[in-house]
């Protein structure tokens, strides 16, 4: 878009802002954007290293911390004998099974909740009662229903990510300004039309806030669920490898962990970039 | 005062309004008023803060309910409100085809947008609009319904001075164009005489005065009225 072109007298702050700081670097130091990323790589770089070096000299056991380059073999293995990819093939389908039916619940509820205040009377103080239970305080509880099966797994991701999504859904559905229905409402729109062009776009930016905070619950859900009782499932490799001593193996699995988690949280931002584009916090600059 | 386009020369009526009656709870805001606005005149409703200017605008727009009394009007009106209250999440384009059928609604809004000047920001965002460009594009919204009625809610009140005198020409020239009936709520007693043919002053929720812009010919004497009427002395003022 030619935006920047036509701003000639319209420009607004931020993007004045916004601007500038691509060209001088955050901050106005001398360093630009791309030396600062490098400095922040220099610790963690330093951190493997002296680790690979502790482990090589034998100051570390291999059953305490093995060498980042033996879990790094080890990672080669598993992916090559075909079992990592299937655990980590299991584990990410109870998620996504998980966060879908949570998800859509949440959604549902807070849906309802933020248009009707006949709604908000009758579900909310459950709703709320119940998010005050820390929700891996249910796990004993659910084993019990659930067995330690799929159920299990499935269920606490979905309370997990539920409450997330329910919040922030009728939150951001009552933060739309009023003021904005009503010249769709002098023209006589319909309210589904009101709901879909102006309420839900409105509240967006508030749910995909719940989105990313949901997928990070629907995370730390899973790795719980998971460590009990588990046939299959990156959690079922770490506890298997405990069996055996295998620390790189369990290594391996808190990596993936982190690095799916990274994974999803930049997957959220992605969201927010493409569908608030609109949105001065958001938008890529255009 | 010359106007280049003779009045109620267009058959019709833009709104007829009878014994209208607005109130809040137990406070009646305002009470029996009658009003009629032909098609193609503009007509300009000055009054203090308070006066039920805003609530009668309101309640033509069919914002509010009223209590009694009938308005008449043959199709739907559209507002300019003070605030442009445009969607930020959607292109200037599709804000002002909000609400038309989607066949050929992104070449309507393309020609509204032209009107008012912005025809190359089509798939821009609101943001990175100036208040004066963002008034235009709802002045845009609003005339891309073709209404019989344009109700204009203090439009210009936010704007810089110089804008303001820009947007007083583009609206005479649109309203020229389109030939809605216009009602302007203003307190601008120098704008409702550079744009209206009739001009209505709203006192304790009735109408107190009215005057012809055309047949008033001196602009100051008109002025020193309007502002002895609104209560401002005309000394001090003038």
């Amino acid at each position: 878009m030619s935006a920047i072109e036509h701003t000639s007298i319209t420009v607004t702050p931020p993007q004045q802002r916004q601007r500038s700081n691509d060209r001088r670097g955050a901050g106005g130091t001398a360093i630009g954007p791309r030396g600062l990323i490098a400095i922040s790589w220099i610790a963690p770089v330093l951190l493997v290293l002296v680790w690979e070096a502790l482990a090589r000299n034998g100051w570390l056991s291999p059953q305490i911390l093995p060498a980042p380059s033996k879990v790094v073999a080890t990672a080669v293995k598993l992916t090559l004998s075909g079992s990592l990819p299937h655990d980590l093939g299991v584990s990410l389908l109870r998620a996504a099974v998980g966060f879908a039916l949570g998800g859509g619940i949440g959604f549902a509820l807070g849906t309802l909740v933020g248009f009707s205040r006949l709604a908000e009377a009758a579900i909310d103080r459950s709703v709320q009662m119940i998010r005050a239970i820390p929700f891996l305080a249910l796990l004993p509880l659910v084993i019990v229903w659930f067995g330690v099966g799929e159920g299990q797994k499935i269920f606490l991701v979905s309370l997990g990510v539920a409450f997330p999504i329910y919040i922030n859904t009728t939150l951001g559905i009552r933060q739309v300004d009023p003021k904005l229905l009503e010249p769709g409402r002098v023209q006589g729109l319909s309210t589904a039309l009101l709901i879909r062009r102006v309420i839900l776009p409105g509240a967006l930016p508030s749910i995909l806030t719940g989105v990313r905070y949901a997928l990070a619950t629907a995370w730390l859900a899973l790795v719980v669920a998971e460590t009990i009782g588990a046939q299959a499932g990156l959690g079922f490799l770490a506890m298997d490898a405990r069996e055996f001593l295998r620390t790189d193996v369990i290594v391996l699995t808190i990596v993936i962990y982190a690095l799916i988690g990274v994974g999803a949280d930049s997957l959220a931002r992605a969201l927010e970039r493409r569908l608030l584009a609109w949105h001065p916090n958001y938008g890529a600059a255009r | 005062m010359t106007r280049p386009h003779p009045v109620h020369q267009d058959s019709g009526d833009a709104v007829t309004v009878t014994d209208l009656r607005r109130a809040y709870g137990n406070r009646t805001v305002i009470d029996a008023l009658t009003l009629r606005i032909a098609r193609g005149e503009f007509v300009a409703l000055l009054g203090e803060s308070g006066c039920g200017k805003t609530t009668l605008l309101r309640a033509l727009a069919g914002l509010d309910p009223i209590q009694g009394g009938r308005i008449d009007a043959p199709g739907r009106p559209a507002v300019v409100f003070q605030e442009h209250r445009l969607l930020p999440w959607d292109t200037l384009w599709s804000n002002v085809a909000l609400g038309l059928p989607p066949q050929g609604a992104r070449e309507r809004a393309a020609a509204a947008l032209a009107e008012v000047g912005l025809g190359d920001r089509l798939d821009d965002w609101p943001r990175n609009l100036s208040g004066g460009q963002a008034q235009r594009v709802a002045l845009a919204r609003a005339l891309v319904q073709e209404p019989e009625l344009l109700l204009l809610d203090e439009p210009f009140a936010a704007l810089d001075a110089l804008t303001r005198i820009r947007m007083h020409g583009l609206v005479k020239e649109l309203v020229a164009r389109h030939r809605p009936g216009v009602l302007l709520v203003t307190h601008d007693v120098d704008e409702a005489i550079a744009l209206a043919d009739r001009i209505l002053v709203m006192r304790s929720g009735v109408i107190a005065a009215e005057h012809h812009t055309e047949q008033a010919g001196d602009a100051l004497g008109l002025r020193r009225l309007l502002l002895a009427e609104l209560g401002v002395r005309a000394g001090f003022a003038a």
